[in-house]
């Protein structure tokens, strides 16, 4: 009991952040219209690309080759997933926003 | 914790910069007008994020070391992600969504295998392997396991590259892979000391396995939905990522799409009229309904000239598209009737099912591309509304949005789905290749409605041909 009364104290700044953040979450997506939400989920799934800043840390701190190799596979995938992510929500928007100019 | 310096202070500036941009690039990105700039909002975010932690972060007073070699890995992961997302198509968009998130989830699989060895020896000492760190590797690695192989999986089946397996053994197979994961994760967890590393090797390859039964038994319409989950799998990881290094940009980041995500996937299981459970486990029914109704029902072609003349002297037509339209690249054809008729007096409207095409607002991003006015855009309740007094319903490619079974066969799988009414139109022309069954697999009783003429073909020729028909009308 203890010991889990001490984790919640280490970790209770994430946990508030954990806690608040989902209800920030579901408030900012709650009233999309159906038309946004192939953007709306291509745009989130390139936001959870900053799992990259995690892959950038192991990697600056590798000490050996396999850890060098796994380190810069990672890096490579995270960055697939940022790059490609808004480069793709980018392309589907920009066509939302020709047709917008031309009426 | 690290002790204060300026450094560590301006990184963590930077990382409530960078949440604070996600934050406000979703908000952004939930209206047409700012969705744009809430997409470049977000990525601005990124951008300092990663920039600041190669610069400022430090793990126990050390520097992040092996620069070149992390700018190489970047600049190799922009220079491919920037191409191939150039590069797709735009029907191919939902697949390409699903291969994103697949790399975003093996990353965070990756990380969580390369910390196994640095849990702390002095927590293992005390707790053994139950211990918030074991526990948020472990988490860390399972569900970017499952996302990853998930996404993969689904990335095959809208690329037409993997069928459906609708075989109740495989969600068997399915329950006894996560059952073994769970044991093995239980006894992992209670250790008293570090296990071996091939457990951690055993323990993501059946994070992997259950990736796949999970989403293979799912059936392909059903994509968009498990894309959505596994969407929000992948946040869930990279938060379980930022609690371990105690980072708040990863934690805000993921949680964010984590919970986003979740009430996405949950808006498109209503817009399907399903439960999130029911796409998971049940898949649609199949062949079930046939029975029900007359066996000697005849079905009524249209010619290309009748289809032509009955579209030309309507005065307001509705166009139906549905992913059929996506896959012949007929898009831009359609447009080019739409702007044909109404350039003779007809009113052309498009009805756009929300869960029309394969993921939820596919056909508006698709028809959008081909330059079709946004006002021209109805949905689903505006269409019906407007149904009495439609001439002429032209059905691109769709299929199950507009099977009269979910408003009158309580038997039927989609009982109960909002449909496209367009048999209350006084007449409706379905454009299809031939009267196979769409993804949910059930019989169309539109096909056989009396008001209902069927004009076979591949949609991109039928629309050429029709086009080129109205032209020589005059």
């Amino acid at each position: 009991m203890e010991d889990s009364l001490k984790f919640f104290f280490d970790n209770r700044e994430a946990i508030f952040i954990i806690i608040l953040s989902i209800f920030l979450g579901i408030e900012v997506i709650s009233h999309v219209p159906s038309v946004l939400h192939t953007p709306l989920m291509s745009g989130a799934n390139a936001i959870h690309g900053v799992v990259i800043i995690g892959a950038i840390i192991v990697m600056g701190h590798a000490d050996n080759l396999l850890a060098m190799i796994l380190g810069f596979i990672a890096v490579v995938l995270g960055t697939l997933n940022v790059v490609g992510g808004f480069v793709v929500t980018d392309r589907m928007l920009e066509m939302f926003r020709k047709k917008k100019s031309k009426k | 914790m690290e002790a204060f310096t300026s450094q560590i202070s301006i990184l963590e500036i930077s990382y409530i910069l960078a949440s604070v941009l996600f934050v406000l690039g979703l908000k952004k990105l939930s209206h047409p007008d700012t969705a744009r700039s809430g997409n470049l909002w977000a990525a601005g975010g990124m951008f300092l994020a990663i920039l600041f932690t190669i610069l400022f972060h430090k793990k126990e007073g050390a520097s992040i070391g092996n620069i070149p070699w992390i700018i190489a890995a970047l600049v190799l992961g922009s220079a491919v992600g920037w191409f191939a997302a150039k590069k797709v198509k735009m029907t191919a968009m939902p697949q390409m969504v699903s291969l994103f998130n697949g790399m975003g989830g093996a990353c965070a699989a990756l990380i969580s295998m390369m910390e196994f060895p640095h849990i702390p020896a002095d927590l293992i000492s005390r707790n053994g392997m139950l211990n918030g760190e074991a526990i948020t590797i472990m988490m860390g690695m399972m569900i970017g396991s499952v996302s990853f192989s998930g996404s993969m999986i689904a990335f095959g089946k809208l690329d037409e590259k993997l069928g459906d397996i609708k075989s109740k053994v495989l969600r068997y197979i399915n329950l006894g892979f996560l059952l073994l994961l769970l044991a093995l994760l239980t006894v992992i967890l209670i250790q008293p000391q570090s296990p071996p590393m091939w457990w951690i090797y055993v323990f993501a390859l059946l994070a992997l396995l259950y990736g796949i039964t999970f989403v293979m038994p799912i059936g392909g319409a059903d994509m968009p939905v498990v894309i959505s989950l596994l969407n929000s799998f992948t946040g869930v990881a990279a938060a379980f990522g930022g609690f371990l290094y105690n980072n708040q940009a990863m934690l805000t980041g993921g949680i964010l799409v984590g919970s986003s995500g979740t009430i996405l996937t949950i808006l498109m299981c209503k817009a399907m009229n399903r439960s999130l459970l029911n796409v998971i486990i049940g898949g649609f029914g199949g062949s079930s309904s046939m029975a029900s109704g007359p066996t000697d029902r005849t079905v009524k072609e249209v010619t290309l000239s009748d289809a032509a003349i009955l579209l030309n002297y309507s005065q307001k037509v509705l166009i139906v598209p549905g992913y059929g339209l996506a896959v012949a690249q007929a898009q831009h054809l359609c447009h080019e009737l739409d702007t044909l008729l109404g350039a003779r007096g007809v009113e052309v409207k498009y009805g756009i099912h929300p869960v029309a095409g394969r993921m939820p607002g596919h056909m508006n991003v698709l028809l959008a591309e081909a330059d079709v006015p946004y006002e021209k855009l109805l949905e689903m309740e505006d269409a019906n509304k407007e149904m009495q007094n439609t001439d002429t319903v032209i059905i691109v490619g769709a299929n199950d949005v507009v099977n009269p079974a979910a408003e009158d066969d309580p038997s039927s799988p989609i009982y109960g789905m909002p449909v496209i009414k367009v048999w209350e139109a006084k007449n409706s022309i379905v454009m299809k290749r031939s009267m196979a069954k769409g993804y949910a697999a059930i019989e169309n009783s539109l096909f056989y409605h009396p008001k209902n003429r069927m004009l076979f073909g591949d949609a991109k020729t039928s629309l050429q041909k029709l086009v080129g028909e109205i032209k020589n009308l005059s």
